[in-house]
């Protein structure tokens, strides 16, 4: 079966790349934290021309402890901050038809994929648009706008439920919270000590006696590639963060094709999506990356090109619809059911 | 030299052998849950049926043949259900001809505008084609599952530990009746109604 090696496979990389994210911010936050104590190191060395004074690398430790804690308690709280941030409401004890059905449907998609059933939560916002976040399977949520569920059918929102519950069983989502904490940690932190060194300035500063030689030439050197890092920091991880979360929607896409075995449903819900668009009054920029489709409407994610390929979070939309389409035709032809107009 | 190198090979071979006949044990636990997913599903079917018929028994006094037909299904199913993977066959067709007879009344129902309109009959019918549909999820997953079991104890070499787990070729359900193939198409009647 090739869609279950394709499906081990996925969640095989999603597990690598898990790793390394951990690995790479582990790095990074070494040398944020440390990196300040060499520079100071050495620049204390330059002055005391190179008699090494012993100094506790405190920056380095101060970083370190802040950043542990802070990446845990998002990776903790984050898909309750996420919902709470959109102003979601779970779906309990449903009361009117629609929402019935929605919780009806997404328990058909646990059922189809063998999953647990995740929580499910309505958030009330006109643009139609649908999230899946959590830790894993047992932690999954899943929620959709009511502009979503007024503008698809029921086949339709079985499918955008697919989707969703496509990255759910892929581990998208844990690497999504996971990323999502981290680049979170690296924002705060870069800004956090930006803000110290304007407040605390001079600490290269030569008070006492003049320095000089090849020592403060490193430390300087390395105060300023250090520098650069806390400055471009937030940046960089968050194009990467985009980059992940672009890959993941062709496959999530192909996930929920799967486990409905209707690829047509999906891009005509992707289709009623787009052109049902309507300012979103709740999603803010912080579950966008989560969503089904964009909803803050960049026009980056309409292209493709190299811009859009480090910018967008989403990939175009009528590429996933033409893919989508060419599975249904893919269907149709090995059914035999092809319509011959 | 020789003493290790045959070491070696035994241990290779032996962690070989446990990791395949592991994931062969993995397989058919997952084999017989998603068995059980369904069959959990069929209950609820059972369940809800006697409930719509008695819904909508007194508005559909001419259609009696018709709703004699699902509570008929409804007994043979239940009675040839619950007999684990081994009876496949004989529940499956059981069950098929009670999806038929659902889908016939579904499609009576149509006929019927004031038992459409009621709130009760749509979420009971609503109830009844969601379960009809995590049935068929569930049998999907269940083949789905039954196929990769199947063909890793066929598969080189991993068949040479298949006496050893005890592995047996699992059933699949397979959808033998047409009228059952086409019940999508009467699923139209429950998209939500547009604009």
């Amino acid at each position: 079966m090739t869609a279950g090696a394709n499906l081990f496979e996925q969640q095989a990389k999603n597990r690598r790349l898990t790793v390394a994210w951990l690995v790479l911010f582990i790095l990074f936050f070494a040398w944020l934290g440390f990196g300040g104590d060499l520079a100071i190191y050495l620049a204390a060395a330059a002055r005391t021309e190179g008699q090494i004074p012993y100094r506790f690398p405190w920056i380095g430790f101060v970083v370190t402890t802040i950043a542990a804690v802070t990446a845990w308690v998002s990776w903790r709280k984050g898909p309750q901050q996420v919902l709470w941030s959109t102003g979601a409401r779970e779906l309990t004890t449903p009361q009117t038809f629609e929402e019935k059905q929605l919780v009806d449907v997404v328990e058909e998609m646990a059922v189809a994929a063998g999953l647990p059933k995740p929580r499910v939560y309505v958030i009330e916002d006109d643009d139609p648009n649908a999230f899946a976040t959590g830790r894993d399977a047992t932690t999954a949520c899943i929620a959709v706008t009511t502009g979503l569920l007024k503008v698809v059918n029921r086949e339709e929102l079985q499918a955008v439920v697919a989707h969703e519950m496509g990255h759910v069983r892929n581990l998208d989502v844990r690497l999504m919270t996971l990323i999502a904490a981290l680049v979170g940690v690296i924002v705060v932190l870069s800004n956090g000590m930006g803000r110290m060194l304007r407040g605390s300035g001079g600490l290269l500063g030569g008070r006492g006696r003049k320095a000089s030689g090849p020592l403060l030439g490193a430390a300087a050197v390395v105060f300023v590639l250090w520098l650069i890092t806390l400055i471009l920091a937030p940046f960089i991880s968050r194009i990467m963060a985009m980059a992940v979360s672009r890959d993941r929607e062709y496959l999530a896409d192909a996930t929920g094709a799967e486990l409905t075995r209707n690829p047509g449903a999906l891009a005509s819900a992707l289709e009623k999506i787009e052109t049902h668009e309507a300012p979103t009054t709740h999603i803010k920029e912080g579950a966008a990356h989560l969503c089904i489709a964009d909803p803050l409407g960049r026009d980056v994610n309409l292209k493709e090109g190299r811009l859009a390929d480090l910018l967008a979070t989403h990939p175009p939309m009528a590429m996933r619809i033409t893919r989508l389409k060419g599975m249904a035709f893919q269907q149709l032809k090995a059914a035999g059911k092809l319509p011959t107009a | 030299m020789g003493p290790i190198l045959l070491l070696i090979i035994i241990v290779v071979i032996a962690v070989w052998v446990v990791s395949a006949y592991n994931g062969l044990i993995s397989l058919k636990n997952q084999t017989v849950n998603a068995w059980k997913q369904i069959d959990v599903q069929l209950k609820r079917r059972h369940d809800l049926i006697p409930n719509l018929v008695n819904t909508v028994k007194g508005s559909m006094e001419f259609e009696k043949d018709t709703l004699q037909a699902v509570v008929d299904a409804r007994s043979k199913a239940m009675a040839s259900g619950g007999g684990g993977a081994a009876g496949v066959k004989e529940t499956a067709a059981a069950e098929g001809a009670l999806t038929g007879a659902l889908a016939k009344l579904f499609v009576v129902m149509e006929r019927y505008p004031d038992l459409k309109s009621s709130q009760n009959v749509r979420d009971l019918q609503e109830e009844l084609s969601s379960t009809e549909n995590k049935i068929a999820f569930a049998r999907q997953l269940y083949n789905d599952v039954a196929t990769s079991y199947n063909t890793k104890q066929q598969q080189f070499p991993t068949n040479l530990v298949a006496g050893l787990a005890k592995a047996e070729i699992a059933e699949l359900w397979e959808i033998e009746d047409k009228a059952e193939r086409e019940v999508p198409a009467v699923d139209l009647s429950l998209k939500k109604p547009q604009g």
